[in-house]
């Protein structure tokens, strides 16, 4: 093809003749990415402070190993590395971090943010050279839809964890069976959490795809032309879903740390 | 009231802004004041223009460093206080002041398959679709051709990249024809390798810029990337079709 010679080739970070405040969004999005981030990963690592009653903090759910009563298969395994720093975070927190990390909505947001890939639109780059996700190694974000099928086993082992929210243990009782129906503010905080996860999990382009999208002729499938309708409405939402269950199962966790270390109380409604 | 307008001038070989002044009443768009401007003051200002209307997609050129319509930006949305700057696509060749050799695009169109229908439905060589399938594609007819996108996607306009990538437009046109009910042509194949699908990083800047706000990045072109990693990147899909080709 015939070299394309064009106007204006200007190189280097930041050059634009836009006037508005074209820095400001992937700003915001660089800090709030980088809160989240730091957090996630100091309360993953911190393995302590993660259940308060019946709540069991999102970052630590499943609780496959683990010393609270929320664990599937009892205390620390005895295969884990005594050289590597133990949670039980750490066993879980990677497959949804995955799925958020190879989502088509954060990969745009934070190659802009973080890369540069550009900072906005038509605003310059640092780099010459592009290879963009067409070889290695952005070329493994195609491994999106397999953290969506995990991410959607999360789901379930959320929304069994708000069901466990809502029986409580009197004080002092050791009895599992003695737990009696209750609704505290942490068993509408785990609540809000599956709702928002819901919506972003669900709205995922991958699955939208998987249920139908990769059909050119839905008529012939009333079920997949439904769920590909429903799983498109929450697509279009799908950068506020993902902002929103960030913020919130950050917030879960610091809620029920807060709860667990005291600093707050836990109100029961029922 | 007046406004000042820089608009660049020039040529493939150079080029600067120029700075005009001309009046402005309520309800003009860019392309009334260039009008004025090229009526009062600049009589050889080049700038491709047509309906007016926002349809036929000729005046596309960046106002204020953003790839816009000129005839659908009012100026009451500009912030008149500085000098509104007008300047051609960064993403063509120039031809002179505001106005592009876009015909790399055509040349591109004509190397993308054609629609290929299966054969009628009815003894008349007519073809029945419901409306609940071709819903879909019919976004993507809307497309009115300014390039805006084209102009604006930072995989043409920095890295230049116009042998290896059709850009947002013809990702747009390839979902048309690949979505569509009736077609039976594949293009998957095409779509990763000839028309680099892989180097669009979904910064979603092609939806921005669109004046007919066709969903370009979640409605054509992730729903393609996404069967393009059908094809290439899902080894249980693979799994799949070699058992169902056995069971053939």
């Amino acid at each position: 093809m015939a070299e394309i010679r064009l106007t204006d080739i200007r190189r280097g970070l930041g050059h634009t003749n836009r006037k508005d405040a074209w820095w400001a969004r992937p700003l915001l999005i660089f800090i709030c990415l980088t809160i989240f981030l730091i957090y996630v990963t100091w309360a993953a690592f911190q393995g302590n402070h993660y259940t308060f009653g019946p709540y069991l903090s999102p970052l630590y759910s499943p609780e496959l190993f683990g010393d609270s009563t929320h664990s599937w298969f009892g205390a620390k395994p005895g295969w884990w590395p005594g050289q590597l720093h133990w949670s039980p975070a750490l066993l879980v927190l990677w497959a949804p971090g995955i799925f958020r990390l190879t989502c088509y909505y954060y990969r745009g947001a934070y190659y802009k943010s973080f890369w540069a890939d550009p900072p906005a639109c038509t605003v310059t780059e640092p780099r010459k050279k592009y290879l963009g996700e067409n070889s290695f190694p952005l070329i493994i974000q195609n491994i999106h839809r397999y953290f969506l099928y995990l991410a959607l086993f999360f789901l379930l082992f959320l929304s069994y964890d708000v069901w466990k929210a809502l029986w409580f243990m009197p004080p002092g009782a050791t009895d599992t069976d003695e737990r009696s129906f209750g609704i505290g503010i942490g068993t509408l905080v785990l609540a809000i959490n599956v709702v928002l996860l819901g919506g972003y999990t669900l709205g995922c382009h991958s699955l939208r795809h998987l249920v139908g999208g990769f059909m050119d002729r839905l008529s012939g499938a009333p079920i997949r032309g439904r769920a590909y309708q429903c799983v498109s409405c929450l697509n279009r939402r799908h950068m506020l879903w993902a902002w929103m269950s960030l913020f919130w199962v950050m917030f879960s966790d610091i809620y029920i740390r807060l709860c667990s270390m005291g600093v707050w109380n836990d109100f029961r409604i029922l | 009231m007046k406004a000042d307008f820089q608009i660049w001038r020039g040529n493939a070989s150079g080029g600067k802004f120029e700075t005009y002044s001309t009046e402005i009443a309520e309800g003009m768009v860019v392309l009334d004041a260039v009008h004025q401007i090229q009526a009062a003051h600049a009589n050889d200002l080049a700038v491709r223009w047509n309906c007016k209307a926002g349809k036929c997609g000729s005046c596309s050129a960046e106002i204020n460093g953003i790839p816009k319509l000129m005839c659908m930006t009012r100026l009451s949305e500009l912030p008149l206080n500085k000098p509104v700057l007008l300047q051609p696509m960064k993403a063509f060749p120039l031809i002179k002041d505001l106005v592009t050799d876009v015909s790399w695009n055509f040349t591109v169109k004509k190397k993308i398959k054609k629609f290929k229908p299966r054969p009628p439905d009815a003894q008349d060589g007519t073809w029945r679709m419901l409306q609940q399938d071709i819903d879909r594609v019919q976004e993507f007819r809307k497309c009115i051709e300014c390039f805006l996108c084209q102009d604006v996607c930072h995989v043409l306009r920095e890295h230049q990249l116009h042998a290896a990538f059709i850009g947002p437009r013809f990702l747009v046109h390839v979902a048309a024809l690949e979505m569509h009910p009736l077609d039976i042509e594949d293009r998957v194949e095409e779509l990763k390798k000839a028309n680099g699908i892989g180097y669009c990083n979904i910064t979603k800047c092609c939806t921005t810029v669109c004046p007919e706000d066709i969903t370009i990045t979640d409605n054509a072109i992730i729903p393609l990337k996404e069967r393009v990693a059908d094809r290439f990147y899902d080894p249980l899909k693979k799994l799949f079709r070699i058992f169902r080709s056995i069971n053939k």
